[in-house]
């Protein structure tokens, strides 16, 4: 009881600091030119030129290596699921499953090392190769890193899902001739799209909260970007850089970290209601 | 009577252990063949050899023939999905997919592209769930989710689920063992109406319901067929001692 209540209440007192410094940032930035401006540029504050607090460059940032990631550890991670699941030996399984869930306990930092050092220059090479020119800084390399570092969460939380399904459904659908790859598109998959869901979503909110691999292979350039060679940044990077070294709380470049994350806050928060509505409906149609 | 299924001398390895010894059976058609013994006694297993179910077991091994209409559907030329198409089968537990009421029963046809345009998926769909009289208490909820419905209920879905994609014979594992025995009369009263178009090969642990629905018996004993005749006879005048214990409640 008093655990529990002391978790709420240490959940409310960090989000009440949140806010708090969030509205002190927002008392000296107008939230619009915030949330919709498109140059960042924190670091000419101290120079005394014209200050850049657009977010849009670090939330388009953060979309594009996200859904880099996604691309990467959704498919993969659902297919390895599906390849442990239903069609490996029991003992392929037993040997693969662990080695996968160790990779989730990688640090991050180590996978940032491999983007730099390995996957950012063979990017960059195989771009010379057809006479492209990419950086070894790009959006790709950290998306790409960024997917195989959250593919054993996807692939786990699936497997599990997957494994934990009565063998009457893969039997009653066999049954009626269909083959293992029409029971498990047709029936397993749909029963397990809770759990899928669920996957992804978890998936999702490592991809957004990720740093490390970003910093390293990504870089810090605010582009406004699409183009996935390129480089760019995500707004947890941003948050971190600005907050290194010795900050006074009293200047907007240091609040803004606070407005970023306040903002960060309020989208992850509205991606989990969603999920759960959409989770909740479809048990309801379902269940 | 046509003969339907021709068995000749099936064994059936679970690894190392031999769960059926040297069986040999003719299902005939259009008619009820239960299956009976104790637990344990190989008749599950017998079951889930005639639609080759016990494929999906990577331990279990095969030998014998099982010749469905003069073809053995162990051979190697032979399309698993379509002995399973022909040879359809009703579980122990009701299993319908978590999927509408219509969606479970339109599975098969789907699949097997049964139909030419959505107006003919709704007959096969209506007329299944007809047939395994279902329709009548389903058809104002057809979208709602299968597993909403009552355990007889789903039940006699799964069995609609079966005859959508028309087979010729139709395998029953104790159908009715969770069932309630209102559910229980109503599936026994499908089973007998369903006889007139399919052949039908059940599994049972209730002496009275294989007496009530079928019109062969069969009667299995680790792992043997032990005995098999015209149900009557069979429970009046059995000819083997195991039988006799067996249909007196001696042990089972």
């Amino acid at each position: 009881m008093l655990c529990a209540l002391g978790a709420v209440v240490i959940t409310i007192g960090i989000v009440v600091s949140l806010i708090g410094e969030a509205f002190r940032f927002f008392a000296r930035v107008n939230v619009f030119d915030f949330i919709f401006g498109l140059n960042w540029a924190p670091h000419t504050l101290e120079s005394g030129e014209e200050i850049g607090f657009g977010a849009i460059p670090l939330f388009t940032g953060t979309a594009l290596i996200t859904l880099i990631a996604m691309a990467v550890a959704v498919p993969c991670g659902v297919m390895v699921a599906v390849y442990l699941s239903e069609y490996a030996s029991p003992k392929i399984r037993q040997t693969l499953k662990p080695l996968l869930e160790t990779l989730a306990g990688i640090p991050t930092l180590v996978y940032g090392f491999f983007a730099v050092a390995t996957l950012g220059p063979l990017i960059r090479d195989v771009a010379g190769f057809f006479n492209l020119s990419i950086a070894s800084e790009s959006a790709l390399c950290a998306g790409l890193v960024m997917g195989v570092m959250i593919l054993p969460y996807m692939s786990s939380l699936c497997e599990d899902a997957l494994h934990s399904l009565p063998t009457t459904l893969r039997e009653g659908s066999m049954g009626l001739g269909a083959t293992p790859s029409e029971t498990i598109i047709r029936v397993l998959l749909p029963a397990i799209f809770p759990s899928l869901m669920a996957a992804f979503l978890l998936s999702l909110s490592r991809a957004i909260g990720e740093t490390m691999i970003v910093v390293m292979a990504a870089g810090l350039a605010a582009n406004l970007s699409f183009n996935p060679f390129e480089a760019v940044t995500t707004v947890t990077v941003q948050i971190v850089s600005l907050l290194t070294g010795d900050q006074a709380f009293d200047n907007a470049k240091t609040l803004a970290a606070f407005g970023l994350g306040f903002v960060l806050f309020i989208l992850t928060l509205f991606l989990n209601i969603l999920a759960l509505y959409g989770v909740k409906r479809y048990q309801r149609i379902y269940g | 009577m046509d003969i339907k299924i021709d068995v000749k001398h099936l064994n059936l390895f679970y690894a190392e252990k031999q769960a059926l010894h040297d069986v040999s059976i003719s299902l005939q058609s259009h008619q009820t063949t239960a299956l009976i013994g104790p637990s344990g006694c190989g008749k599950s297993s017998f079951l889930r050899c005639l639609n080759r179910m016990n494929d999906i077991i990577p331990s279990a091994r095969c030998e014998g023939q099982v010749i469905l209409d003069g073809e053995d559907i162990y051979a190697r030329s032979v399309d698993v999905v379509e002995v399973r198409t022909r040879v359809g089968m009703v579980f122990q537990k009701p299993n319908p997919f978590p999927r509408s009421i219509f969606e479970n029963v339109a599975y098969g046809p789907r699949i097997h592209g049964l139909f030419k345009s959505k107006a003919d998926l709704n007959d096969i769909v209506e007329g299944s769930l007809t047939r395994a009289a279902l329709f009548n208490e389903v058809k104002d909820r057809l979208h709602q989710p299968a597993t909403r419905l009552s355990g007889g209920q789903q039940q006699r879905l799964c069995i609609a689920r079966a005859i959508a994609v028309n087979p010729e014979v139709i395998l029953m594992d104790e159908p009715c063992s969770a069932l309630d025995p209102i559910a229980t009369a109503k599936v026994e009263e499908l089973i007998d109406d369903l006889r007139e178009k399919f052949t039908i090969v059940i599994v049972t642990h209730n002496l009275q319901q294989a007496a009530r629905v079928s019109q062969k018996t069969a009667f299995f004993h680790s792992g043997y067929l032990v005995e098999e005749g015209e149900t009557g006879a069979l429970f009046t005048t059995p000819q083997d001692e195991r039988t006799q214990g067996y249909i007196t409640g001696r042990y089972g």
